[in-house]
């Protein structure tokens, strides 16, 4: 499962993929802009705007916008769209309306929703709301379970086993819905250990439409313990694939990474994982987001994950940028050649309507310039 | 180690060195609204010549008609205090301002022209090759009094009037500048719409005209792709980087839009990628906080503006 090339994942022969994706035939037809590099020529974006972005925003977001949002995202030929999170309202305010939301979103063929379920709870309440893709995390440290989900590692881990054996039971009445499970796990051992055995669970519950994809954190540093070795990094991703990971999402949860520790770092994963099988998620709370990504890039790596606006903050730096913005990686990609199927022009759209919402600045410098040139003719050709 | 690995296809390594040219005090402050005080100016570049930054952009010696920020010329070149080994040098549009800049005790003078014919008009009111006979002179009174000139070209990557712009015109400015004597010619995205593949078509052009040794990119932020252009200039073995301190100046095309790249967040992504600058962050960071208090803005360095406490 995890030899899948994620481009194909939905996909068994080229005849299906021009018909699931129309745009990929005019793409082959039109001449590439040369770069004078090895670059992807597609990249599949991850928008994480809704759930990640908006629980770390500070104004609650009434239910219709963030329905209005997701479906306004679902219109730009974004593939995957983090919809919301299924964790108590207690600790997560701005993700008390989960049902309400996935049950009011317009679902795009072709676009994934996954949302995220903390434990048993949210598991139910996902999926009795229609969720056909989930995700589950660890935490790096008892300091971060405790602040994340209110327990230790291990109660965590038991949390977990009863989901996954919930959803293999529902496999049978729910026969034909693909239900991934989506792992966020950390760098420590420890985290590791029971992330192993959990997803041994996984597997061996003979689930095969179970699908994983872990998110690692702290890829690049951690605001607990700093600079963070790249074998770490490599050895947990090494792990998770063996396993039967198809994608791992790389974090650089507190932005501090540059081209330098991310190619480090990547060159490190890269040595255990296939290219086709990672993703980064950069922050861009020093400005480092683009180049990181750039890098990340040029070695291959072809999934990325940003949000609308780039919305959310840093919980770590108060104050400072946290998702690096989709429309700037849009423009960046685009500018390059490297085709994402997602209509830029919508995107800021999308981005316009959820800052209006939450009565802020988006964070996207695209979307800032765009529209603000005082009459001149547009240079804007990757718009 | 991360610096040689992230070299190009073709095995070019990262340089080791890169020079900062900083041009806050000029290119940054001349774009700001707020008037800034003398003496604040003169602050400035001092702390700034504290952080080991090794070319300070100083001021520009045109008619304050024209730029009322840089009417002080004279007093900020005369009450700076210049640290030996640090170049600063000033703008001189014509030889009226290349005397003034002498007189006042300037000892490198920069020049300019346009890679869009449209927006030399517009701008200057002459066409590209019209201005640059008009720097003739400039060059000649430069080679007289042994000063060094740099060269600037606007719109490498894209004009606000004209659109697109042909990498082969930008070699084209850039070679004549060239040849006219400037000793480098920095290569201005002037609205910041450049993306890492028009950068490196548009360098690709360039150093077939001019050595890479004597190029150097001055990248604008508007569209937030200014660090990943300065990436792909460093992989074609570009080596020297215009940036202005808190990311001062907005860009005059695109009101409220970000213009200079931050040069915190240059030298951050620099250090990180083992190339050496010389300068002190921390020390600079002081700077981009004095001037921002002082023009009661905020910065545009993210660097910055992230205080983690890890």
């Amino acid at each position: 499962m995890g030899n899948v090339p994620t481009t194909v994942k939905h996909c068994l022969s080229y005849e299906q993929l021009i018909q699931d994706y129309p745009w990929l035939k005019r793409w082959l037809l039109e001449e590439k802009t040369n770069t004078g590099h090895e670059f992807p020529e597609f990249v599949k974006i991850v928008e994480v705007g809704p759930r990640d972005g908006l629980q770390n925003e500070t104004e609650i977001v009434p239910t219709g916008v963030k329905i209005q949002l997701i479906d306004m995202l679902s219109g730009t030929g974004l593939p995957v769209i983090e919809a919301t999170s299924f964790v108590s309202s207690k600790w997560v305010p701005q993700m008390a309306d989960h049902t309400d939301v996935l049950r009011g979103i317009q679902r795009a063929p072709h676009v994934r929703y996954p949302v995220l379920t903390p434990n048993m709870q949210g598991f139910q309440d996902a999926v009795a709301a229609g969720a056909t893709e989930v995700a589950v995390f660890g935490s790096a440290s008892e300091t971060f379970s405790k602040k994340n989900i209110n327990c230790s590692i291990d109660e965590s881990m038991l949390r977990f086993k009863e989901v996954i054996n919930t959803a293999k039971e529902r496999q049978i009445p729910v026969r034909g819905f693909i239900i991934s499970i989506r792992i966020i796990s950390c760098h420590h051992h420890q985290c590791l250990d029971s992330m192993g055995g959990f997803i041994l669970l996984l597997i061996r519950a003979d689930a095969p439409q179970l699908q994983i994809s872990p998110y690692v954190s702290c890829a690049l540093g951690c605001p607990h313990e700093g600079y963070i070795e790249p074998s770490k990094v490599s050895e947990v991703a090494k792990s998770l694939y063996e396993l039967g990971c198809y994608e791992i999402s790389l974090g650089d949860t507190i932005g501090v990474g540059t081209p330098g520790s991310m190619f480090k770092m990547l060159q490190s994963v890269m040595k255990e994982v296939p290219t086709n099988a990672l993703a980064v998620h950069c922050h861009d709370t020093y400005g480092q987001a683009l180049p990181n990504i750039l890098t990340a890039l040029q070695m291959g790596v072809c999934v990325v994950d940003s949000a609308v606006a780039g919305l959310g903050g840093c919980p770590y730096a108060q104050g400072s940028s946290g998702n690096v913005s989709t429309e700037d990686v849009l423009y960046m990609l685009h500018g390059m050649g490297i085709e994402t199927g997602v209509n830029l022009a919508k995107v800021i759209e999308a981005g316009d309507f959820i800052c209006n919402a939450l009565h802020r600045e988006t964070n996207s410098k695209v979307a800032k310039a765009r529209g603000r040139t005082l009459g001149c003719v547009s240079v804007r050709e990757n718009i | 180690p991360g610096r040689q690995c992230l070299s190009t296809s073709s095995g070019q390594a990262l340089p080791e060195k890169v020079k900062i040219v900083e041009v806050g005090p000029r290119d940054g402050l001349q774009n700001e609204k707020t008037m800034v005080p003398t003496e604040t100016k003169i602050n400035l570049i001092d702390m700034l010549s504290a952080s080991g930054l090794p070319v300070i952009e100083a001021t520009s010696f045109v008619s304050p008609k024209w730029v009322p920020q840089m009417a002080d010329q004279v007093e900020v070149m005369k009450g700076i205090d210049r640290k030996p080994g640090v170049s600063y040098p000033v703008l001189t549009p014509n030889l009226k301002g290349f005397q003034a800049a002498i007189k006042a005790g300037a000892s490198e003078v920069a020049i300019f022209g346009a890679a869009s014919e449209l927006f030399s008009k517009k701008n200057i009111n002459c066409s590209v090759d019209e201005s640059l006979q008009r720097f003739d002179e400039v060059m000649k009174a430069a080679k007289e009094f042994g000063v060094p000139v740099r060269g600037y070209v606007s719109c490498v990557l894209g004009c606000p009037y004209e659109g697109k712009v042909a990498p082969e015109k930008v070699a084209h400015v850039a070679k004549r500048l060239y040849s006219m004597g400037c000793y480098e010619i920095s290569l201005g995205d002037t609205i910041g719409v450049g993306t890492p593949g028009s950068m490196s078509k548009m360098l690709e052009a360039v150093s077939r005209e001019v050595p890479v040794n004597a190029l150097a990119v001055h990248c604008h932020d508007t569209y937030g792709q200014a660090l990943a252009n300065i990436l792909v200039a460093l992989q074609m073995g570009i080596s020297v980087v215009d940036s202005s301190v808190a990311g001062l100046g907005g860009c005059p095309y695109a009101q409220g839009a970000s213009g200079n790249v931050a040069t915190e967040d240059v030298v951050y992504m620099l250090h990180g990628l083992g190339i050496q600058t010389g300068v002190d962050l921390s020390k600079l960071m002081d700077a981009g906080a004095f001037i921002c208090r002082t023009l009661n803005r905020k910065t545009n360095s993210k660097v910055a503006q992230a205080t983690c406490k890890l």
